[in-house]
């Protein structure tokens, strides 16, 4: 590392001036949050008798509670069933060299290019068939598909890198293919299994599109789809909506700053592959 | 199948009175095949299975719920040609993922290098910047719904900082109102660039920095002859992610303006949702889903063509 010149003193404060750009939305958002809806002084100036009643009042009328519980149930199921179907699937992928491998390998990798509102149209009508719509389990099933691709993506890439032996020990030593994935080949994944876990996470709590199409109409909503609905309801005020903002991405924030290393890392490393 | 000599090899280093059974020695070789089956059934049945059953809607006049519905060819494609909402809408779409992969890479690029110099508060800026990257995008959206209003926080600043003929209605205004989408989305992921730069930038070994250095290349001569070709495989990562990204863009344009004001920002995403949801046009809107779906394969197979070239041509 270079020393430490007046240029690189320059080159501080211009960071800290774009970091200072980037926050100011953020630095809004709170300011408005936490004032009385009498006060109409300008965005940008601070909150003279700063409140906590909007949050309270966002809290219940926007029924967020139950929103954050969906979503929750959601978010965990469905990355608990695409991380356990996708390293399993992987080994083989990654491992078998005839050609029905490399084949459907290139099959679930098709699944990264298609968007997701050519197959969303043609199975809501397939999950309101099944009685799902309107239901959490539709949204599991759902994601529990679409982020295959990308997951076993991430998997096939971490496992051609490994080296194969000990695998092959495990399975001369007489486990079942199975056992040696559990015991062998599943704790080596462990590193991609963080990122992977992360990547989906991120993706499936953010989603607003496909909750907006399942649940439409039902109560049961998740947490973005309950905010559009809370700005629809309640459009000119903002100091209540922007409390219901706060307290929406508060649980994202809160993990995001518990785990940024990891999460970072997780998100340069598993896109690169 | 016939075996290379040496595959045998390994055989002379075991007692020779213990012959391996066949069976193990294909068992390590291959892990079964049916272990793939859970997630290929579910990706069938989400992904594989709606998107064949897309297309073939995509030739008829379904509305989504009358079980009788008609075979009419071509008629969807050639409709959209004749509406200047669809036309327009693909239109937009490209218009935005290409300045948003521009602007989003070239400021992620420069915030990447910024935070990987000797700057004290580096640590602090990583975590910092991409922070807008993990929230919500919708929420994120409302956000700046409320920041580009008339009397929003943009024109207030404007304001306060002298330049009060750069105000006015960001999102109302027909010729500003796409540029504000672009600026929004760049402003949430220019920090997920800079993540992916950074990686790249990392793995920058720091003697050839230094070795070029010493033979007296400047910092510029020095990125561009010893940090750019081996970012290529971050760029690549990069550029595929923001256009793809730019292409299926939906939650940001729903929440910002709506597709307003009139269609001015209406991208194919916000169309398909109101041609099948509000107008009932469930077999146009999934031949807009198709067009969609084309653009994004043409985009990535060429992308992908062209950069894994350049990246060859890097390394």
């Amino acid at each position: 590392m270079s020393r430490y010149r007046p240029r690189t003193l320059a080159l501080e404060l211009a960071m800290i001036a774009a970091a200072l750009f980037v926050g100011f939305p953020v630095y809004v958002l709170v300011n408005l949050a936490v004032r009385p809806a009498s006060d109409t002084s300008s965005p940008i100036s601070p909150t003279t008798s700063p409140t906590l009643d909007n949050f309270s009042q966002a809290w219940q009328q926007g029924s967020l509670g139950g929103a954050l519980g969906n979503s929750v149930l959601v978010t965990v199921c469905s990355v608990a069933v695409v991380l356990a179907v996708s390293s399993l699937a992987a080994y083989p992928l990654a491992r078998v060299t005839a050609r029905w491998s490399r084949g459907t390998y290139l099959l679930v990798l098709l699944g990264l290019v298609l968007p997701f509102q050519l197959a969303s149209l043609p199975l809501y009508q397939t999950m309101r068939d099944l009685g799902l719509l309107g239901t959490p389990w539709a949204l599991v099933l759902f994601y529990s598909g679409l982020q295959v691709p990308f997951t076993v993506f991430l998997y096939v890439g971490f496992l051609r890198a490994l080296p194969r032996d000990f695998e092959d020990a495990a399975l001369i030593d007489g486990c079942t293919p199975l056992q040696g994935f559990r015991h062998v080949v599943l704790p080596m994944l462990k590193p991609i299994t963080v990122t992977a876990l992360v990547l989906n996470t991120v993706a499936i709590w953010n989603d607003f599109f496909t909750p907006l199409l399942y649940l439409s109409g039902s109560a049961q909503q998740t947490m973005p789809v309950a905010i559009a609905g809370f700005v629809g309801q309640y459009v000119t005020d903002w100091n209540l909506i922007f409390a219901a903002l706060v307290i929406s991405i508060l649980p994202v924030l809160l993990v995001y700053f518990l785990l940024q290393r990891s999460i970072i890392n997780g998100f340069a490393g598993g896109l690169k592959g | 199948m016939t075996l290379a000599p040496n595959e045998h090899l390994p055989d002379q280093d075991r007692p020779p009175d213990v012959e391996p059974p066949p069976r193990v020695r294909r068992a390590r070789a291959m892990p079964p095949w049916w272990f793939a089956l859970p997630a290929l059934v579910l990706f069938a049945f989400v992904v594989l299975v709606p998107s064949i059953r897309g297309v073939y809607y995509a030739f008829t006049d379904w509305d989504g719920l009358d079980p009788s519905f008609s075979f009419v060819g071509l008629d969807n494609f050639a409709d959209m040609v004749r509406d200047p909402d669809a036309v327009q809408a693909i239109r937009h779409t490209l218009l935005i993922a290409v300045s948003i992969t521009v602007i989003q890479n070239a400021l992620g690029l420069l915030l990447a290098l910024g935070v990987n110099s000797a700057i004290k508060s580096r640590n602090l800026l990583r975590v910092f910047l991409f922070a807008p990257a993990v929230i919500t995008p919708i929420v994120t959206a409302y956000l700046w719904r409320n920041l580009l209003s008339p009397d929003g926080a943009v024109n207030s600043l404007l304001g306060a900082v002298g330049l009060d003929g750069w105000r006015q209605d960001w999102l109302g205004s027909p010729q500003v109102a796409l540029w504000s989408v672009v600026g929004v989305i760049v402003w949430q992921f220019a920090g997920y660039s800079m993540v992916i730069f950074l990686a790249g930038l990392q793995s920058v070994p720091k003697e050839v920095h230094e070795a070029a250095a010493i033979d007296g290349a400047g910092p510029v001569r020095r990125f561009w002859s010893v940090t750019r070709p081996l970012l290529a495989p971050a760029l690549t990562i990069n550029l595929m992610l923001s256009i793809i990204g730019g292409i299926k863009l939906f939650d940001q344009v729903y929440a910002l303006t709506g597709g307003g004001p009139g269609h001015a920002t209406d991208t194919i995403s916000t169309l398909i949702y109101k041609d099948a949801f509000t107008l009932g046009e469930f077999g146009y809107s999934i031949a807009l889903a198709v067009v969609l779906t084309i653009i994004v394969a043409v985009v990535s197979a060429g992308q992908y063509l062209v950069l894994s070239r350049n990246e060859r041509a890097a390394s």
